[in-house]
């Protein structure tokens, strides 16, 4: 996955999902106070847990690197090559359920190798730097590489070894 | 909910009132209250009626020089905030009134007069269950005379100042692992990071949230007085300088030794460990133990 070409400027625009491109662009478009209130509109709508893991944080992962309580899971159906991604985050924390929805909204039930070629500057792109601080934009960031490194453990796990 | 706390007991009792207070006196027009968060968008998903957001990323920081809002754009922004000199201004924030003690000092720059924080912060008044609604309110129209000057020497330290300091009593208030110098940053902030990790030599480690309760309340001032009085060593200290990574979390600890313990001349060292730690020509300690005082 690391040979995969690493796109660069516009081209890697080109390439990101559709899903999470349009979560790009609606967000580009605004005036930063603007693009608070898109964030906190996500933030309302990150999905609720599956009953499966409510009151079960410890079959989930902690993102320490949020400011807030952050917890995520992945469920992958390796036929279709795909993963769902599940986040819970307390209500006290609107930025960071804002962050959570974003990327539920642009990656969950995408294919694997989608999900990992998502350039890491994900946050950066959305335009966020100036109404929010850019340190705190980190934990955006650091949800994206979990996600990563959960896929490519499964894979490392699940897959049958290839040559290539 | 449990008994109130009597206020009495603190050095100036009148620097902080109850969610009861609040609750009574929220529409006094001589009131104004500032909710300040870590969160950017919690005062957006409810607020105490009547309060008004204070962004301390976007309101209280000049965008080009690194320092504060100067008197005339901080008077621009009390006015725009419905506030007037005679204004009993009330903080209040998440985090144990982290970033509402930042707030507050920063206005005690200004030298405005009443300034308060609403003890356990916004984490009391929710657990309370108190009333908050996401109507913003419009504020009174009122003009706010530009200050003569933001008083950088009172209750502000440069690091000039802390290295005159060298000598009296010092206390960083970050993490422990920022402290010994095995982090660079506090967990979370990764890209706050200094160059080198540690302390300025002879500083007490006081990590600032053990002056608050698990309800966000401030300690008593009996324990208040055994963390710093005694453990740290300030004593009767008539001079304290507080410093954490950028000076927020040191504007809590801050609040604490001036407002409630009464100490006269304390200075919190905004610069802190993201100027001293990457500053050419500073000494610093790593560590657990405070170190010698440099050139003693």
């Amino acid at each position: 996955m690391s040979q995969a070409p690493t796109p660069q400027g516009d081209a890697a625009a080109r390439r990101l999902p559709e899903q999470l491109a349009e979560v790009v662009e609606e967000f580009a478009e605004l005036e930063d106070r603007q693009k608070l209130e898109l964030l906190l509109e996500f933030s309302r709508e990150l999905p609720e847990l599956p009953a499966r893991y409510l009151n079960s944080y410890d079959q989930m992962e902690e993102v320490v690197e949020c400011q807030s309580p952050l917890f995520l899971t992945l469920e992958y159906d390796d036929a279709a090559g795909t993963a769902a991604i599940f986040f819970a985050a307390p209500p006290e924390a609107p930025t960071t359920r804002g962050f959570a929805a974003i990327l539920h909204e642009g990656l969950s039930g995408l294919r694997f190798e989608e999900i990992l070629a998502v350039p890491e500057d994900l946050s950066e792109r959305l335009g966020l730097s100036k109404a929010i601080t850019p340190l705190r934009l980190r934990g955006m960031t650091a949800m994206l590489g979990r996600i990563k490194r959960n896929i490519r453990v499964h894979l490392a796990a699940s897959a049958p070894v290839q040559g290539g | 909910m449990t008994e109130e706390k009597d206020f009495s007991q603190y050095a100036h009792p009148d620097a902080l009132v109850s969610t009861d207070w609040v609750a009574q006196h929220k529409d006094d027009p001589s009131v104004v209250l500032l909710e300040s968060n870590e969160d950017v968008l919690l005062y957006e998903t409810g607020h105490i009626p009547g309060a008004q957001k204070i962004d301390w990323h976007t309101d209280l920081n000049d965008p080009v020089t690194r320092d504060f809002l100067g008197p005339q754009q901080f008077a621009a922004f009390a006015s725009a905030k419905g506030i007037t000199p005679d204004t009993t201004v009330v903080f209040y924030g998440d985090k144990s009134n982290w970033w509402a003690a930042y707030a507050l000092w920063v206005f005690t720059l200004f030298g405005h007069r009443d300034l308060r924080l609403m003890d356990g912060g916004r984490q009391k008044w929710a657990a309370e269950g108190r009333e908050l609604v996401t109507e913003v309110q419009t504020p009174a129209s009122v003009s706010y005379p530009t200050p003569a000057q933001r008083d950088d020497s009172t209750f502000r330290a440069f690091r000039e100042d802390v290295l005159a300091h060298f000598g009296k009593p010092m206390i960083d208030v970050r993490s422990p692992l920022e402290y010994s110098g095995e982090r660079t940053h506090m967990e979370g902030y990764e890209q706050e990071g200094a160059l080198r990790g540690g302390h300025i030599p002879s500083a007490a480690s006081v990590p600032w949230a053990k002056a608050a309760n698990e309800d966000g309340t401030f300690r008593s001032r009996a324990e208040l007085e055994a963390i710093y009085t005694e453990q740290a060593g300030l004593g009767q200290a008539e001079e304290v300088i507080a410093y954490c990574r950028i000076g927020e979390r040191s504007s809590h600890t801050w609040f604490v030794l001036q407002h409630l313990l009464g100490y006269d001349n304390v200075r919190n060292y905004d610069g802190s460990w993201t100027e001293w730690g990457n500053a050419v020509r500073l000494p610093i300690a790593t560590g657990e133990e405070p170190g010698e005082v440099p050139g003693a």
